[in-house]
């Protein structure tokens, strides 16, 4: 059996390692597959569903569906845009997402995805829910009005055992992110940058940096979420 | 029967106001008010955020000036950081500050007078409104309206390469600045293009004190003897007396120039300055404790500045500041319309401090950030466009803020305000039962020269309609017009 398949994204012939994710095939083809609970080197969930696309005629997680030999993707097709558009304002109107004031803006993958799907303003009523902030941890802060439940924390942020230190708490629509009491002590300065990093939105803050980069520096400040993935298909055309 | 007469909304200044004015039972002015309708809140939001979010935060109660809110936030949360009481930062830290708030001052002003004031200067007072604005300034006076678009412009991008925006940027952080001038940004603010040139700049600002100095000479009465009224003031100056827009000790002056508020250390403002609720207004009313509710009020701004400064420290503006001085008789000025001159002065100041600093090495390199031992309470004070801006906070052991207190230049002004549409209403109103356009125009420019910002002050977003409003000596509203 060969190492490599052959499948088609929007029309586009394409051909990645066999096995590999749909959304990682598309980047080495120069083709961006948007994502959000997604993370290099992170066991893939299919949580978001920003990664939908059609295989085959179903719609499927791309994050965790891997590539096999004449695939056909639909991913930049109408009706496919405007699901992961609307799974964009639910998670703005879910939350208290106030761009101006928080300090991720311009390095949030939250944002940058509205900037990209060109959102003015959500097509959902705001629900403004009353969260807490929980600032008592002496490195982070984890602002719960920002947390989009993603699990990247979860899924990425260990320690020297492998044991998750953040953690989901209660169930159904109180659920929230929190820092496991006891492992959250031995959080040492490098994971707590690495949470904040982690963290898609500005819902994990290492305390007393805000602001240090400057606009323009920001990694989204120029160029649209995706676009450098992008870039890599204008070169090789 | 006695009247009440309220005019709204008032034009060409920034928020929403109402004017009241109340008549006995002859017809004359018994009382006047300003009342100031909207609401915001600020103070009661950012408690429960962490503090370093404060200069970003706070800063978007206005989009006129909002580097004078995020520097004074920013000054404040210094003090939390240990990063000293507005003088520890490291050269770059300041200084790039220092250029950003001179950007602001310079675009702020250069808004003010060209873009709303000037049209009741150029075309007089009693003008009717399809005249007097913006839109006539730029056909009947292009060169004038030109130099005002293009100053305004030039404030912008020295805020623009300070701050990494032009509005709500995040330049200043706590202990510093996060980011150094570069050497295209030095380049392109010296002598950029056609407009981008400090030199230029400086040359336009000395034409609008000239502009003014003329108009001056020929229309005394309307400067000189409109809304003039004795009052204190106040403001920052440098601890040698200089005038100081950044940075500085606390002083006051009375209406003959006797200091009443000794040059203090501003973190303890409130030992000196309380606050008071009316009523009728959203905006409080600060005053000096010492004096008392009645007579401890005072005004900010460009002409309190004039007022408590000994002298300024840039030659063309001390040469303007000596000229203004000398006109007065060595006493503080209590002429509204002295506003517009004491903000052209600063216009020249800021321009040739801008000129300075761009040629100061240290906004290319150096440290930017510096720290020391945590406190948990800061006051940052600045001297934004329109006057003394205080931010006061409090935080908590997790670095979240407890406590916030915002006396913002417009609400210094309040008194003075009410005082000036006091004096001009009681002479314009007198016997009269309707509200003409004549009236309502002479009680705006009396609030416009102080250039209030009533969103800020009341900690609201849009424009600033002004509504007017006559009640009867049985409190009946017998007249009202909008202004919008």
């Amino acid at each position: 059996m060969s190492q490599f398949v052959k499948f088609t994204i929007d029309g586009t012939e394409c051909m990645a390692a066999r096995g590999q994710y749909i959304v990682d095939a598309a980047k080495e083809n120069g083709i961006y597959i948007p994502t959000l609970c997604n993370y290099p080197g992170v066991k893939p969930k299919g949580g978001c569903r920003i990664c939908t696309v059609r295989v085959n005629g179903r719609l499927m997680t791309a994050c965790t569906t891997p590539v096999a030999e004449g695939m056909t993707i639909e991913s930049e097709v109408h009706d496919i845009v405007e699901l992961r558009k609307s799974i964009v304002e639910l998670l703005f109107v879910e939350g208290n997402h106030f761009c101006p004031g928080c300090e991720k803006s311009g390095n949030c993958e939250l944002q940058a995805l509205a900037y990209r799907f060109r959102i003015m303003v959500p097509r959902f009523p705001f629900q403004f829910p009353l969260r807490r902030i929980d600032a008592s941890h002496p490195k982070i802060i984890k602002d719960q009005n920002r947390c989009i439940l993603c699990k990247r924390c979860i899924r990425a942020i260990r320690d020297e055992e492998g044991r998750s230190v953040f953690a989901y708490r209660r169930r159904s629509s109180r659920v929230e992110v929190v820092v496991d009491p006891k492992l959250g002590k031995q959080l040492t300065d490098e994971l707590a940058q690495k949470s904040m990093d982690v963290c898609p939105v500005g819902s994990i803050l290492v305390k007393e940096k805000g602001f240090i980069t400057p606009i323009g520096s920001r990694k989204y400040d120029h160029e649209a979420i995706g676009s450098d993935i992008e870039h890599i298909r204008m070169t090789k055309i | 029967m006695g009247q009440k007469i309220t005019i709204e909304p008032v034009t060409r200044v920034e928020g929403h106001g109402k004017v009241t004015i109340h008549l006995d039972n002859d017809g004359n002015v018994e009382q006047t008010r300003l009342h100031i309708v909207e609401f915001r809140g600020f103070e009661r939001f950012v408690q429960g955020r962490p503090y370093w979010e404060m200069p970003v935060v706070v800063q978007r109660l206005c989009g006129i000036c909002p580097v004078s809110h995020h520097l004074a936030a920013a000054k404040a949360v210094d003090v939390i950081v240990g990063a000293g009481t507005g003088n520890g930062l490291t050269p770059t830290g300041e200084k790039m500050r220092r250029l950003m708030h001179y950007g602001q001052i310079f675009q702020s002003h250069a808004l003010h007078f060209f873009h709303l004031a000037s049209p009741d200067l150029l075309f007089g007072i009693d003008a009717p409104p399809a005249k007097r604005n913006i839109i006539n300034v730029a056909l009947e006076h292009r060169d004038l309206a030109i130099q005002g678009v293009m100053m305004r412009k030039y404030g912008q991008e020295v805020i623009k390469a300070t701050a990494g925006k032009k509005i709500h940027g995040t330049g200043a952080i706590p202990g510093g600045i996060n980011k150094h001038l570069t050497e295209d940004e030095r380049e392109y603010l010296l002598n950029g293009d056609e407009y981008m040139d400090i030199d230029k700049m400086i040359s336009w600002s000395q034409e609008a004190v000239e502009f003014f100095k003329d108009y001056h000479k020929n229309n005394r009465e309307v400067i000189d003897g409109f809304a003039e009224f004795p009052s204190s003031h106040l403001s920052l100056v440098r601890k040698d007396g200089a005038l100081d827009l950044y940075h500085g000790v606390l002083r006051a002056v009375d209406s003959e120039g006797h200091k009443i508020l000794h040059d203090v250390d501003y973190q303890d403002y409130d030992n000196y300055i309380e606050e008071e609720v009316r009523n009728w207004s959203y905006m409080k009313f600060p005053y000096l404790k010492e004096f008392g509710k009645n007579k401890g009020w005072y005004s900010v701004g460009p002409l309190a500045r004039m007022n408590t400064a000994d002298f300024i420290d840039t030659p063309l503006a001390q040469k303007e500041f000596e000229i203004f001085k000398n006109y007065n008789g060595g006493k503080p000025s209590n002429k509204s319309m002295h506003f517009h001159w004491a903000r052209l002065i600063e216009i020249l100041h800021s321009a040739e401090k801008i000129k300075e600093l761009l040629s100061d090495k240290d906004l290319i390199e150096g440290e930017l950030v510096i720290r020391g031992n945590k406190t948990f309470e800061g006051v940052g004070l600045i001297e934004a466009p329109r006057g003394t801006l205080f931010h006061h906070y409090k935080v908590d052991d997790n670095d979240m803020i407890t406590m916030a207190n915002l006396i913002v230049s417009t609400t210094n002004n309040n008194q003075p305000m009410n005082e000036a549409v006091n004096k001009v209403a009681t002479k314009v109103m007198a016997g009269q039962r309707e509200i003409t356009e004549a009236m309502m125009n002479a009680v705006e420019v009396a609030i416009r020269a102080y250039d209030p910002c009533l969103s800020c002050a009341t900690h609201a977003l849009g424009q600033m309609p002004l509504e007017f409003e006559v009640f009867d000596f049985n409190n009946n509203c017998i007249d009202r017009k909008f202004k919008g």
